[in-house]
């Protein structure tokens, strides 16, 4: 049998009262992509802190490509191959976004106590880096200040800086968020490319971009999994209804 | 002629260096010697400021204690030649020894903390480093150190007349110069300049950010403490009065007030400040206030600092033409 390559088991998160992750149960398979939906203030994005590493959780296990990583830092669990784009754009923003993706490269070639040599002459991370800003289709933004971009491409920078790391897995908070239409399919059309040749984990608000794209869905109420399973039957699932789709919701 | 500098403050840059590399001529034909003493003293605090704004400019880490590496480095050439040690190799490897064990060591509790809490911590450690040598009655204790001889070095880079002591400094300050610029440029600098926009992200990308924050914060103390083996050399004394955190405070505005976090402002920075004091200073006793309101006046209104300044020229420039 195929083990999954991200498995949760019996996370829990509480602040205060409030159960923001909720005994979770997850598994990714390798070359899926999954998607996590669920509405506002189901504990999404406590969910992908815990997985990145942002915020630890108060108990149960995360195992990536077999190991557990719940112990490991955000900056470790990068190292083993799981790239994240943030919900709220995180780039370097006085940098250009050429030099943003070098970081990315950067990242994920050894260690970075390389104290003389100039970036700007480096043919490695140079190139490895407009590979990237192609495949999401920046290669002619490459020298703008990342600031001055539309918010649009500041995602899709994201993406580009998350794709230069060559990680084993994507971990995409919300890719959509605050997108208008044309920049929303933009990057459904470029997630729709790396498709079958990936694996991500995606959580989303956005459902109807989410049904095109996802192998299997996840529904997360309350900080609880109440559904796991393809998208045809998650559409029909009483459960998710009520619960999600909502009672004269549309 | 595409090698000549372009902008104002490339031109600025090249022509103060100039003047730097020919200023013990320049003051002997003008016959006034005590400028080189005041030059050899900005260029000193030049290194310090330099060293500073790797951590404060580029890093983002704003020390209040930077002048503690300046007493190390002072101390380190006071205390061995106190003991008859005056080979200058043994005092810089004192120098850069002792600043980095105790950079390496203060750093790794400091950089936990952030914000305000990193600029009260780096100050009470530097604090510490004041009282120590305060109450060190064998060292002068608070009256001070006195170095009769300077450090000794081969007889071709001899530090012993004022003018082979001036380039000395100016050697130093030119290698640190070029030491940042090369650093900032290269892998390990872009990851410091990213943690200072961007930590989170930085970490996401990979990098454990602490350790190449602490990493800088080491070299940015060795540099300074050259600054203080050589200001050691310089005064021909050291007391605890160079080390307190006030020092450090105006360490932290001559970055500022040349432009933090680019290559040549913080030098310009420094030797306006120290040109400034010492001009100010001849002319009224209560120079001290019109000091201040300057350096308000130049925080408020010169956003970038000098070179923010100078920067702005070539863009007037550009839209006249």
């Amino acid at each position: 049998m195929n083990e999954p390559l991200l498995k949760v088991t019996a996370l829990h998160k509480h602040f205060g009262g409030i159960a923001a992750t909720d005994n979770v149960n997850l598994a990714v398979e390798q070359g899926q992509v999954h998607a996590i939906i669920g509405p506002n203030g189901a504990g999404k994005t406590t969910l992908i802190a815990q997985l990145s590493g942002q915020i630890r959780p108060d108990s149960g296990d995360i195992e990536f490509a077999g190991h557990s990583i719940v112990r490991y830092s955000m900056a470790q669990r990068a190292r083993q191959g799981m790239a994240r784009s943030f919900q709220i754009t995180s780039v370097v923003m006085p940098m250009t976004l050429l030099e943003n993706v070098m970081l990315a490269v950067q990242g994920s070639a050894g260690h970075s106590f390389r104290f003389w040599a100039p970036v700007s002459k480096d043919r490695t991370l140079m190139n490895a880096a407009m590979e990237s800003l192609t495949e999401v289709g920046l290669d002619d933004r490459a020298t703008h200040i990342a600031a001055n971009v539309s918010h649009g491409e500041q995602r899709q920078l994201e993406v580009a800086m998350a794709l230069a790391m060559k990680p084993r897995m994507l971990l995409l908070d919300e890719p959509m968020a605050g997108m208008g239409k044309e920049e929303g399919s933009a990057m459904v059309e470029i997630l729709n490319r790396l498709k079958g040749k990936m694996t991500i984990l995606l959580v989303e608000h956005d459902m109807d971009a989410v049904f095109n794209m996802a192998d299997k869905l996840s529904v997360l109420v309350n900080g609880h999994v109440i559904a796991t399973d393809s998208v045809a039957n998650i559409r029909s699932n009483p459960d998710v209804q009520k619960a999600y789709l909502g009672d004269g919701h549309e | 002629m595409n090698w000549l500098p372009t902008t104002v403050a490339a031109r600025v840059y090249a022509l103060m260096l100039l003047i730097l590399a020919l200023a013990p001529f320049i003051f002997e034909w003008i016959d006034q010697p005590f400028y080189l003493d005041l030059l050899s003293r900005a260029l000193i605090l030049g290194i310090a400021v330099v060293s500073l704004n790797l951590i404060l400019g580029f890093g983002g880490m704003v020390s209040l204690g930077h002048a503690a590496y300046i007493g190390i480095g002072a101390y380190s050439v006071g205390i061995a030649s106190y003991y008859d040690f005056y080979n200058g190799w043994l005092h810089i490897a004192l120098a850069l020894s002792v600043s980095a064990g105790f950079a390496l060591l203060t750093g790794a509790i400091s950089l936990r903390t952030r914000g305000v809490y990193f600029i009260m911590i780096t100050m009470a450690f530097s604090q510490m480093v004041y009282f120590t040598f305060l109450s060190l009655e064998e060292y002068g204790a608070d009256d001070g150190l006195v170095i009769y001889a300077r450090s000794e070095f081969p007889e071709i880079i001899s530090m012993d007349s004022s003018t082979s002591l001036y380039y000395w400094i100016f050697a130093l300050l030119l290698a640190s110069l070029f030491f940042v610029y090369r650093l900032v440029y290269s892998r390990f600098g872009r990851v410091i300049v990213g943690s200072r926009f961007n930590e989170p992200r930085m970490q996401a990308l990979g990098f454990d950010t602490y350790r190449y924050r602490l990493t800088c914060y080491v070299i940015s103390a060795m540099m300074c403490s050259l600054a203080g083996m050589l200001l050691g050399n310089f005064t021909g004394f050291i007391s605890p009065d160079m080390i307190g955190w006030a020092r450090s405070g105006e360490l932290i505005f001559m970055v500022i007030i040349g432009g933090a976090a680019t290559i040549f402002g913080p030098l310009v920075g420094t030797i306006m400040f120290v040109v400034l004091e010492e001009a100010l200073s001849a002319i009224t006793v209560y120079w001290h206030l019109i000091f201040g309101m300057l350096l308000v006046a130049l925080v408020l209104f010169g956003k970038g600092g000098i070179h923010g300044w100078l920067s702005r020229l070539d863009r007037k420039g550009a839209e006249h033409e």
